[in-house]
């Protein structure tokens, strides 16, 4: 059945649609949840399959825990609760159970960076990545709309190990057609381009980037924009090929700065082939409460901003 | 004792303040209504009847201090604040609004008169016990209460504490559950059932009482008899109401966070004001 893709109001109604049709052929599948099913809209999972979904309650810790033990069994489950809790809460529980015990856990955080907006600060996981970064071998994925979302739910659970996703609770956007491959670890170019590579990962980032090369277009600059939608592993190959291609990088994450996206791509490059490297993010503050309109101005991660950060990249790779 | 007269008083007060707080979360659109009601009648007794604290020195070192650890209750904290003097009540309007002193938690770092930062359910219950422990060992003779949610209990954190509080004989830690039955998805007993709450307090070393959460004179007499109690930190369970006077959230399910309207909001406050003579 082909999906319709435009049909979700919500990028968590694409991860639960994806996750209850794997389900659906695999029954290894199973769902948990720590009191915030309400807020990802999984219920529709539990109606259909109430054996196979698992409602903590507020103990995040213990929903790590509890996946790893049910993976261990030889179940795959998939645990969801707001980034910043399933990074900060039980990082140490998905860290030893999940990763160093090698079971197979899919992590799912929601609301990440910034889209946590009206519950603030306390709840805005900036860091989530950085700290993910950090668990050996751990897979990263963030997807940027419906369609990738969907489709690296599926990728998640066909990877034999744990993965950490992080997924837009409310909203999304269509950025891909509905046939569009997706594979572990392999970027994906949505727009050429020859003076600039702009990488940027999750909705915020990547549309605020493909919004911002439609605007330097109309300026004569020519910027590439990759949807890393694989933040660990990093797609070093697609990331020299672009160095190479146009010799000045920026990175758009809705993340620390430290440790994440951009650092990937810096670290790599630096090693292999030092390459000017912006990399946009949040600089090293705390999050706090407003709108998404607000916060992306106040941490500079609209449009206008990209296109500013690129045209200081171009002038320092053209000094 | 509580006179009927103090009760009246109070249940006046109480009004205020959920009116406070029903209007700033219409203001906004949406919010924490649910917790934030059913924990109304508790603040209005602690800040107008037992908490020493000065709202215009709200930092002065030998104040009792409260540790709000459901912090999502903040809009009806904000209220009582505001209502008591601690900034001016104009400031409720900015709830939640990019650069705004009253974050949808509690924040010790923004708003004036909150004793500690809240938001991930759990934290509460041991900084509270670190704060008691403070004041001990500094010889400032102050009481430390704390609030905790009855689905928040579910955190092991909260059990943590639980023993901390107990095994240092923190008989200056006073402790409430709001206990309205409901957490986030629906009802605790269905989501992750606490089972007796009262009798696993009791086992963790806890002097416990459980009263119902909305009567001023129930409410009194138990903070008097914790206050007694000097060996051992305290346990009120309350028996609460989920969204308690704002009645299109009273007895519903999905009352965690819910839209409000200023036409429901005024609506909710017209019989609100009605139930006080
Ligand atoms: C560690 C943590 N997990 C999840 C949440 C999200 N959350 C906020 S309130 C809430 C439900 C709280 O239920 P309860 O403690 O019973 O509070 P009340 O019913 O009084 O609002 C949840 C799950 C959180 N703030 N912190």
């Amino acid at each position: 059945m082909a999906k319709n893709f435009k049909d979700y109001d919500h990028m968590r109604d694409a991860f639960v649609d994806a996750v209850t049709d794997l389900a659906d052929k695999d029954e290894r599948i199973v769902m948990l949840d720590a009191d915030l099913s309400v807020c990802i809209n999984s219920g529709c999972f539990q109606e259909k399959y109430p054996d196979r979904f698992f409602n903590v309650g507020i103990s995040e810790a213990d929903m790590v825990g509890v996946a790893s033990g049910l993976s261990s069994t030889g179940l795959i489950p998939f645990a969801h609760t707001f980034a910043c809790f399933a990074s900060r809460r039980a990082f140490d529980q998905f860290f030893l159970s999940a990763n160093y015990a090698k079971q197979n856990v899919k992590l799912v955080g929601s609301d990440p960076g910034i889209t946590s907006q009206m519950n603030g600060g306390t709840h805005m996981p900036f860091e989530d990545i950085g700290l993910m970064k950090m668990v050996p071998g751990l897979v990263i994925f963030e997807p940027s709309d419906s369609v990738s979302c969907y489709k690296l739910t599926q990728k998640a659970a066909e990877h034999q190990g744990s993965t950490y996703m992080r997924v837009r609770r409310k909203g999304t956007t269509v950025l891909y057609s509905d046939d569009q491959e997706f594979e572990l670890g392999k970027g994906n170019v949505l727009n050429d381009g020859d003076d600039i590579t702009i990488i940027a990962a999750g909705m915020v980032m990547v549309t605020a980037a493909l919004d911002a090369a439609e605007m330097l277009k109309k300026e004569g600059i020519s910027a590439a924009v990759i949807d890393m939608h694989t933040i660990k592993p990093l797609d070093e190959e697609l990331v020299l090929k672009y160095a190479k291609k146009t010799n000045a990088i920026v990175t758009c994450e809705d993340a620390q700065r430290a440790n994440g996206l951009g650092s990937s791509v810096s670290d790599y490059l630096s090693e292999n082939r030092p390459t000017l490297v912006r990399r946009m993010g949040i600089n090293d503050e705390f999050g706090e409460v407003g709108t998404l309109d607000y916060l992306q101005k106040r941490f500079k991660m609209t449009a206008e901003d990209v296109v500013i950060n690129v045209k200081e990249t171009l002038a320092l790779k053209n000094k | 004792m509580l006179t009927d007269k103090d009760v009246l008083a109070l249940e006046k007060k109480a009004v205020q303040i959920r009116t406070l707080t029903i209007n700033e979360i219409a203001n906004l659109g949406a919010g924490h209504i649910g917790g934030a009601m059913s924990v109304v009648d508790l603040l209005t007794i602690l800040y107008h009847k037992w908490l020493n604290v000065d709202p215009k020195d709200p930092k002065k070192e030998d104040r009792d201090r409260l540790v709000v650890s459901k912090g999502h209750s903040g809009p009806a904290v904000y209220a009582t604040l505001a209502d008591k003097g601690y900034f001016p009540v104009e400031w409720l309007d900015t709830l939640n609004q990019g650069g705004t002193n009253l974050p949808s938690h509690c924040d010790m770092n923004k708003t004036p008169g909150v004793d500690f930062t809240t938001g991930s359910l759990g934290q509460g219950s041991s900084a509270a016990v670190g704060i008691a422990l403070g004041n001990r060992l500094k010889k400032v003779d102050a009481y430390t209460y704390l609030v905790l949610g009855d689905g928040e209990s579910q955190e092991g954190q909260v059990w943590e504490a639980a023993m901390t509080g107990a095994h240092f004989k923190l008989g200056k830690l006073i402790a409430f559950t709001d206990c309205n039955k409901q957490q986030l998805d629906s009802y605790t007993a269905e989501i992750m059932d606490l089972g007796e709450l009262d009798k696993k307090w009791d086992s963790f070393g806890w002097h416990v009482q459980r009263i119902d959460g909305h009567d001023f004179k129930a409410l009194d007499a138990a903070i008097e008899k914790a206050q007694a109690e000097t060996e051992k930190p305290s346990m009120i369970v309350l028996d609460t109401i989920k969204s308690k006077g704002y009645f299109p959230g009273e007895g519903q399910q999905a009352n965690h966070s819910m839209a409000i309207s200023k036409e429901q909001a005024a609506d909710a406050i017209k019989r609100l004001e009605g139930q006080v003579k």
